[in-house]
């Protein structure tokens, strides 16, 4: 029992939960289960992102570049769809991630091969992948009526009462929970970022797994590119802009370690639920939009505190254990 | 080798006494990639040819806040061009870089969102600032009747013209014709589709009663139709504001929005170059008083605080939409 009650996912889950009681008193009409649903839509690219972000994480490195990624892959297919309609959906989403793991894969290239730190390589790429969308947009937005139906109609399929959005989040879920827990490419993602030295000497090949986690990445990131412009049916220079942040927030809200090699894949759904339920909770109570920031910042830091707290203790028992 | 070193050179003398004779007006817009500004831009084409011999620099930043803005501007003084026309993100903090560039011996001025008198010549509002308040009252009340709650969708918090017009908007509000409509809320997407959209979304849970938002933001009057649309409150709230026709076209078709307005941003970004290109050159001052002769949109006259405006907001509903969202 005290170790469920000292587990990082358990006190997360707590604390989800704890914020939706909460608001709930607040503003009843926020619990109810269509309100839940919209929660859990907005944040299934969150929870896609974040997740992806993590594989990356895992081996000690960031992807700066996605939201840039994202906003690149979603604008070139929604150009796309507007010279050619008549293209089937799954057509786009197909070229979306074909286009966000290239741009992955060049992250990728640069950090392993031509050796330029990953901080470089991605706030660089961050700022490129950006500048390309104006360059092939030419400035100009992508407006709902210029998309075909076909297009947009995918993304307001409902199964369950919950949305394709959700749905297709679980199902990255468990592809992403079997990749890291039950393969050997996961194993050796986190024998990687917990120690790279030692995994060098054992024969894991380091530049093919941060390759192979860039591509990853970017291949999500692509997949999000096209969920993004056909949820808010709108694609402009603007999208997405420093979501980056927020997704990155999320992995450390939910346990993933910067210094690599620590997480669980449920920590990383738990950490993007806990930011996605924070920016959509905000807005429906009665607080003053001027110190919602900082609200959302505290819980934020708050449950980063807590998360670690707990860690520690765990360590120390241990060694009194022992 | 030599030979074609000298080449080089000459060329880029060339190329820079070329330029030199030009004018350089920069337009500078509260952030790239917004529909409303490409409009503007290209009526800012439009009048620098009518003029010749000028060159619009159309340029802004990527995210819409004033410290982005500022660098901006920052390389547009060291780029020493001859006029800047600027919208501001921020009324008082570009003022005292738009007085920096005067200085320097830049005309500056502002258009579509002021900056305050003394860091900028004149100011061009694209149109009466009490009317466009009173306007959004009207529209609201034509869209969702004179009984029931509504709210504001704004931009940024420290936009200047958002601001005015909401100030505009409580006078109007006051008169007895509104007494049974009632102003719940004013929040602030900051021109972000996805933050405008979450806000809306906020909004119906937060008032659910609510039967109308007012949007006096092209980003924000979009995003809040599309969160009408998707949670199947289309004919129970009603979107109205300040958009284009293309944007808004799809959601005046799906009822989200009876109608809304706004003047044209070709004609505001003409009339922003050619009053720019007007002061630059020194042949009129800027100053209250003044009547400006700007091209095809007649004479501009200056009012008190160096603020003109240029012309009436336009209303647009289904009779209109399909025509106007093929010219911007």
């Amino acid at each position: 029992m005290k170790k469920i009650l000292l587990n990082r996912d358990f006190i997360l889950f707590s604390i989800i939960l704890i914020i939706l009681i909460a608001v709930g008193f607040a503003n009843p009409l926020f619990v109810t289960p269509k309100s839940i649903s919209d929660v859990l839509t907005d944040t299934s690219i969150l929870i896609i992102l974040a997740l992806s972000q993590m594989i990356v994480i895992l081996i000690r490195a960031i992807d700066l570049s996605v939201a840039s990624n994202l906003a690149l892959s979603g604008m070139l297919i929604s150009l796309l769809s507007t010279v050619h309609p008549e293209l089937p959906v799954y057509y786009f989403i197909a070229l979306s991630c074909v286009i966000g793991t290239i741009l992955g894969v060049l992250n990728g290239i640069s950090i392993a091969i031509l050796k330029v730190p990953f901080i470089v390589t991605t706030l660089g790429t961050l700022s490129i992948y950006r500048g390309l969308i104006y360059f092939v947009s030419d400035g100009k937005q992508v407006y709902s009526n210029e998309f075909s139906e076909d297009f947009l109609a995918l993304i307001h399929v409902k199964f369950l009462s919950l949305s394709f959005l959700f749905w297709l989040a679980v199902l990255v879920f468990i592809v992403i929970y079997i990749l890291l827990n039950h393969t050997r490419f996961g194993r050796n993602l986190y024998s990687l970022g917990g120690n790279p030295d030692a995994a060098k000497y054992i024969g894991i090949n380091e530049n093919k797994y941060i390759i192979m986690a860039y591509s990853l990445s970017g291949f999500f990131a692509g997949l999000c590119g096209y969920l993004w412009v056909a949820r808010y049916s709108v694609a402009s220079t603007q999208i997405a802009i420093g979501f980056e942040l927020t997704v990155i927030s999320a992995c450390v809200v939910g346990g993933i370690s910067v210094m690599g090699g620590v997480g669980t894949v449920l920590g990383c759904v738990l950490g993007a639920l806990l930011i996605g339920l924070i920016r959509n909770a905000l807005p429906a109570v009665d607080i003053s939009q001027f110190w919602q920031l900082a609200i959302s910042g505290a819980i934020i830091l708050l449950a980063i505190i807590i998360n670690t707290k707990t860690e520690q203790r765990k360590e120390k028992t241990i060694m009194v254990e022992n | 080798m030599k030979k074609l070193f000298l080449g080089i050179i000459s060329s880029i003398l060339f190329a820079f006494s070329a330029n030199a004779a030009d004018m350089r007006i920069a337009l500078v817009v509260k952030g790239l990639g917004i529909g409303f500004f490409e409009a503007a831009a290209e009526g800012g084409e439009e009048a620098a040819k009518e003029i010749g011999g000028v060159e619009v620099i159309y340029t802004g930043p990527a995210t819409t806040t004033a410290e982005a803005q500022i660098e901006v501007i920052n390389s547009l003084i060291a780029q020493k061009v001859d006029a800047i026309a600027i919208s501001a993100n921020d009324r008082d903090a570009l003022a005292s870089i738009g007085k920096k560039a005067m200085d320097r011996g830049i005309t500056v001025i502002s258009w579509d969102s002021g900056i305050a008198e003394e860091g900028r010549v004149m100011n061009l509002d694209p149109s009466n600032t009490a009317l466009i308040g009173s306007s959004n009252i009207k529209w609201m009340k034509n869209s969702m009747g004179d009984e029931g709650e509504f709210a504001i969708l704004s931009a940024t918090s420290q936009a200047t013209n958002q601001n005015a017009w909401i100030e505009e908007m409580k006078k109007e509000h006051a008169k007895p014709e509104y007494s049974k409509m009632k102003w719940v809320d004013t929040v602030y997407g900051d021109d972000l589709f996805d933050k405008s959209y979450q806000e809306a979304l906020g909004l119906f849970k937060k008032h659910p009663n609510l039967k109308g938002i007012i949007a006096p933001t092209s980003v924000g009057i979009v995003a809040a139709a599309k969160a009408v649309e998707d949670q199947g409150l289309v004919g129970k709230v009603f979107v109205t504001g300040l958009g284009l026709p293309s944007e808004m076209k799809a959601h005046v078709k799906s009822g989200a929005a009876i109608q809304f307005g706004i003047w044209n941003p070709i004609d505001l970004g003409y009339s922003a170059v050619y009053l720019s290109y007007q002061i630059a050159t020194g042949a009129y001052t800027g100053q209250e008083g003044e009547c400006i002769p700007t091209g095809r949109m007649g004479e501009i006259c200056i009012g008190a605080g160096n603020n003109a405006a240029m012309a009436d907001p336009f209303i647009f509903d289904a009779s209109n939409i399909d025509k106007f969202a093929e010219i911007f």
